[in-house]
């Protein structure tokens, strides 16, 4: 099991490392330089300094070396949209898309499954048609314009949830503990509840499609005659069979939900990395780009590997090495 | 072990469920929206009608769709938009299909150590969020023009397809008909062109079909970042890029290009369902293996057996 | 004699597919009595398997097991039965072994747990109690250090201790009937040996019956008392094994037990029944066997032969019964492949 983990660390530094280097290659092949922005409280000397830090008065070989140093030193250049370090900015925000995305995936993989137990069991009847139906819809929205819908919905048509910063900007800070985390929960329902909608509906299809390919293995069989029910045959033997693909869904999920999150921020102002990296783009300050870009990618690899592991160890023919 | 060779397109695509058919028909008319647009409308899409008196108006009979803030109608930009957007879609996946066909067939076909390296390389490039990655060049290089957005987002979509033929083509490897041109001394280059391809062509036309849905949505969404599509050109994401600034006093405009949206979106995605429930499920897209777990579930492949009873 | 344990009469299942209905299993009758081995025999694709389904009722659509067929199980009639109630017979009453013990057993359980769970199903058993007689059944199966391998997954396994698995699996309750599917189908020959004499020690014990379904007559003949060969989706000879052994009746038995191959008869070619099964969508009018049978007649292909008495205790479907003047010597007519001894 150690060999497997030291293996996939391994492959996640690899990952981690192509992307830092593609990153390299494309603010080079960019036109500009990025040192020579309008920023009026920055010297000619703290430029000049970055310019050293990152080489750029050096052969591009050398460049590519000082860059991997400083990326993997967390030194990612400064942001002139924001007036700080990127890696600065970068620390207040990820905690942010974290805890977003954390709330997303655990309500949608929990909620697709029951969902997905629930098209199975009753296959064929209406209701599962239905069930269908939905998923394949919701599964076919954009993420932005469902965020936009639901914002519209439920911020300014029927006003009930409030949109914006993850806390209320004014308020929060005088609100005693009990209010301050209802505030928190209050600003998370709406983007959440847009990542929940989108992604249930993935995991639902998936996990529906998983459960169907096990039901007629012979091992099911086996448990008919063993005089087991179909609850017990499905909750038991064929979910937690199904499952084992889940796990590595929900790696490989974690890509597209930080693109769908990128949308569902900016849109409701959550304040994490996505709504970051947007604003950067408009205010073309390319460090922040890029480093948003890494460090998504470098959370994105995170994720994979622990998918990875947990499936080694949920499977039993993987436990044992 | 069978002779026969997988059963082709033409025999899946007869008699395909009823909820596909609409889909269908809901795609044909899109496309003749598409192309038929001048006719359709009396409008100009970028023809601004009066800024003074008829911007932002609620859907009407004159404008069945209503007027976006620049006073132009709604229902004849959804028209011409559906043009670029859907062009955009196809192409991208046409690009993304063969880039992934290739590069699948050869890893899946060579095998040995290439295989490794280049299924390594995938798993890496399958990391990075598509998203992200998109973002990052396309503002650099901000504003680009449509063929390079094109191309980019074909560049990024090849990953999944490129997995799904690998496994086609493993499989494929020890199939008789292939063994049998290989015993006829057929080069591999050969092997792959005329036997390997044309058989995985149905998974990666499942694939394209659901792929193309995800691609008008990705460019809608970049468009609406205001990195996709640039003006004049519009699309339907572009359309939302206009509209948000003040989309709470005039839904229509917000509300309409996304109802198109998702009408594409669906249609594909409801061909592409049908079209692989039609063929062998197995080895389709929507199901993402590790690369190198064992095939969920187990029926074949195990660890040495022990030999004592 | 007393009334059977198992009686199947008439038992028929049908698949309903495009290519047409396939009578799989087309009016077999059948007995097994308390205690008994029975041998099915049949060539891979006659029905055997779809047999033993359908006495479990396991038969999934498109198949289907039609009306008229009736199966009595210690004197009630199966197929009237609630599916609660079926379920209480199932892996209780009478338990099933299957062919391919790796794939029969759920790979992410461990053993224990797969065995225990008959009792949880049936007594309710609590979760160590069930456990510990778990072990005690994979004890009984001749599994060494039983609490230890209890412990292990199906994937950890041989073939062979799998296997004993699934007999520790379907005896945990004590059934009055064993079907056993190919128990050792998949298995080496030294194994097979080791379980066909577990299951025979087994019965001894308990006294149960076995319904033993194989392709091998060698198997048969070393545990069952009696056997019915199977063809067509129906059952064309039955008899005690040393009887049907010693005089076989049926050409297609005669065919069958040509066939196997025997150590030490020189360089004999091996013998082979000409031609191929039918379509189960389309069986042959008259005698299905009609079309590879040396001997066959114009009767044959007019008139279905009936369930006829060949001897005491001895039944063949064959028109030969009758007219055995009609019978053209050797049965097994075209030699096909050469065997060194």
């Amino acid at each position: 099991m150690g060999r497997r983990i030291a293996a996939r660390l391994g492959q996640a530094i690899v990952v981690v490392w192509i992307v830092a280097t593609m990153a390299f290659a494309l603010i080079h092949a960019a036109p500009g330089d990025p040192f020579a922005f309008d920023a009026p409280n920055v010297t000619q000397a703290v430029r000049q300094h970055w310019r050293a830090q990152f080489g750029y008065d050096r052969p591009v070989p050398v460049q590519y070396v000082l860059w991997l140093r400083n990326v993997a030193t967390g030194r990612l250049g400064y942001s002139h949209s924001l007036h700080e370090p990127v890696s600065q900015a970068l620390r207040d925000a990820l905690p942010r898309t974290i805890e977003l995305m954390a709330v997303a995936l655990v309500f949608s993989f929990g909620l697709g499954v029951l969902l997905a137990l629930y098209q199975v069991r009753h296959r064929g009847t209406r209701r599962a048609r239905w069930a269908d139906k939905t998923a394949l819809f919701f599964y076919s929205l954009p993420d932005f314009w469902l965020a936009l819908l639901l914002l519209l919905a439920f911020a300014y048509w029927f006003p009930i949830l409030p949109a914006g910063y993850p806390v209320d900007p004014v308020m929060h800070a005088y609100m005693g503990p009990a209010a301050a985390l209802v505030d928190r929960l209050r600003h998370l329902v709406l983007p959440a509840l847009t990542l929940v909608l989108l992604t249930t509906a993935v995991v639902a299809r998936f996990q529906r499609s998983e459960l169907l390919e096990v039901l007629p293995l012979d091992f099911v069989r086996t448990a008919r005659a063993k005089g087991a029910d179909d609850a017990r045959i499905l909750h038991r033997h064929v979910l937690r069979n199904a499952l084992l693909p889940t796990i590595s869904l929900f790696g490989l999920s974690l890509p597209a939900l930080l693109g769908g999150s990128v949308f569902v921020e900016k849109i409701y102002s959550w304040q994490g990395m996505g709504y970051v990296t947007v604003n950067a783009i408009d205010q073309r300050d390319y460090p922040l780009v890029m480093a948003g870009v890494l460090v998504g990618t470098a959370m994105v690899v995170l994720g994979n590997l622990v998918a990875d592991l947990a499936y080694a160890y949920a499977d039993p023919r993987l436990r044992v090495d | 072990m069978s002779t026969e060779r997988p059963r082709g397109l033409a025999g899946s695509l007869g008699a395909l469920p009823q909820g596909a058919r609409v889909a269908l028909i809901v795609l044909a008319v899109l496309a003749l929206g598409a192309l038929l647009a001048p006719l359709l409308t009396p409008y100009e899409p970028y023809q601004q009608l009066g800024i003074v008196h008829l911007k932002s108006l609620p859907p009407s009979w004159t404008h069945p769709f209503g007027t976006d803030r620049y006073s132009r109608d709604v229902y004849t930009r959804i028209l011409f938009a559906a043009r670029v957007s859907l062009s955009i879609a196809t192409l991208a996946v046409l690009v993304s299909s063969t880039i992934g066909l290739a590069y699948g067939a050869v890893s899946g076909f060579v095998g040995g150590w290439v295989d490794a390296v280049m299924m390594r390389l995938l798993d890496a490039l399958l990391s990075v969020p598509r998203v992200l990655m998109l973002i990052a060049v396309l503002a650099l290089w901000s504003p680009v023009p449509v063929w390079a957005l094109v191309l980019l987002i074909g560049l990024t979509g090849w990953f999944e397809v490129a997995r799904i033929v690998r496994g086609q083509a493993l499989g494929l490897r020890e199939r008789e008909f292939v063994v049998a041109a290989r015993a006829l001394g057929a080069r591999r280059t050969r092997i792959i062109w005329r036997h390997v391809i044309p058989n995985v062509l149905s998974p990666v036309l499942v694939a394209g079909a659901l792929a193309i849905g995800g691609v008008v949505i990705l460019e809608a969404g970049l468009s609406y970042l205001g990195i996709g599509v640039q003006e004049p050109m519009a699309s339907w994401g572009t359309m939302f890029h206009d509209a948000t600034t003040q989309f709470v006093g005039t839904w229509w405009a917000v509300i309409f290009p996304g109802a198109a949206i998702v009408a594409t979106v669906l249609a594909f995605n409801t061909v592409g369902d049908a079209l692989r429930d039609r063929l062998d499920p197995h080895q389709l897209p929507g199901r993402p293996a590790p690369a190198d777990a064992p095939p969920a579930p187990p029926v074949s492949i195990l660890p040495q057996e022990p030999v004592h009873g | 004699m007393a009334e059977p344990l198992l009686t199947i009469e008439n038992l028929r299942t049908y698949f309903r597919t495009p290519a047409g209905v396939a009578r799989a299993v087309d009016g077999l009758s059948l007995s097994v009595h308390a205690g008994q081995t029975v041998g099915l025999v049949g060539e891979s694709g006659c029905g055997k398997s779809v047999s033993a389904l359908a006495i479990l009722r396991l038969i999934a659509p498109p198949g289907r097991i039609e009306p008229g067929s009736s199966i009595r199980f210690e004197g009630r009639d199966l197929m009237a039965l609630a599916e609660r109630d079926m379920r209480r017979i199932r892996g209780n009453r009478i338990a099933m072994i299957f062919q391919e013990p790796m794939t029969a057993l759920n790979p992410v359980f461990t053993v224990g747990d797969q065995v225990a769970e008959v009792a949880r199903i049936h007594d309710g058993a609590s979760r160590a109690d069930a456990w510990r007689r778990a072990v005690e059944m994979l004890d009984r199966v001749g599994m060494p250090a039983p609490d230890e391998r209890a412990r292990e997954y199906p994937h950890q396994m041989s073939g062979g201790m799998r296997q004993r698995v699934m007999i520790a699996m379907a005896l945990v309750m004590k059934p009055a009937l064993l079907i056993a599917d190919e128990p050792t189908t998949a298995l080496d020959v030294t194994i097979q040996a080791q379980i066909l004499e577990l299951l025979a020690d087994l019965q001894r014990e308990s006294g149960m019956s076995i319904l033993l379904i194989t392709h091998d007559f060698g198997v048969v003949a070393e545990t069952a008392s009696r056997v019915a060969v199977m063809y067509g989706g129906e059952v064309v000879e039955e008899a005690p094994v040393k009887e049907l052994f010693a005089h076989a009746h049926h050409p297609y038995t005669r065919g069958l037990l040509a066939a196997v191959p025997r150590l030490g008869a020189g360089r004999a070619r091996l013998r082979t029944i000409p031609g191929s099964v039918p379509a189960p969508t389309a069986w042959p009018a008259g005698c299905r066997f009609r079309d590879r049978c040396a001997s066959a007649w114009d009767r044959c292909e007019r008139e279905h032969p009936a369930f006829y008495q060949a001897g005491t205790d001895h039944h063949s479907r064959c028109h030969l019964v009758e007219e055995p003047d009609r019978r053209v010597g050797d049965e097994a007519a075209a030699p096909t492949v050469d065997v060194h001894a």
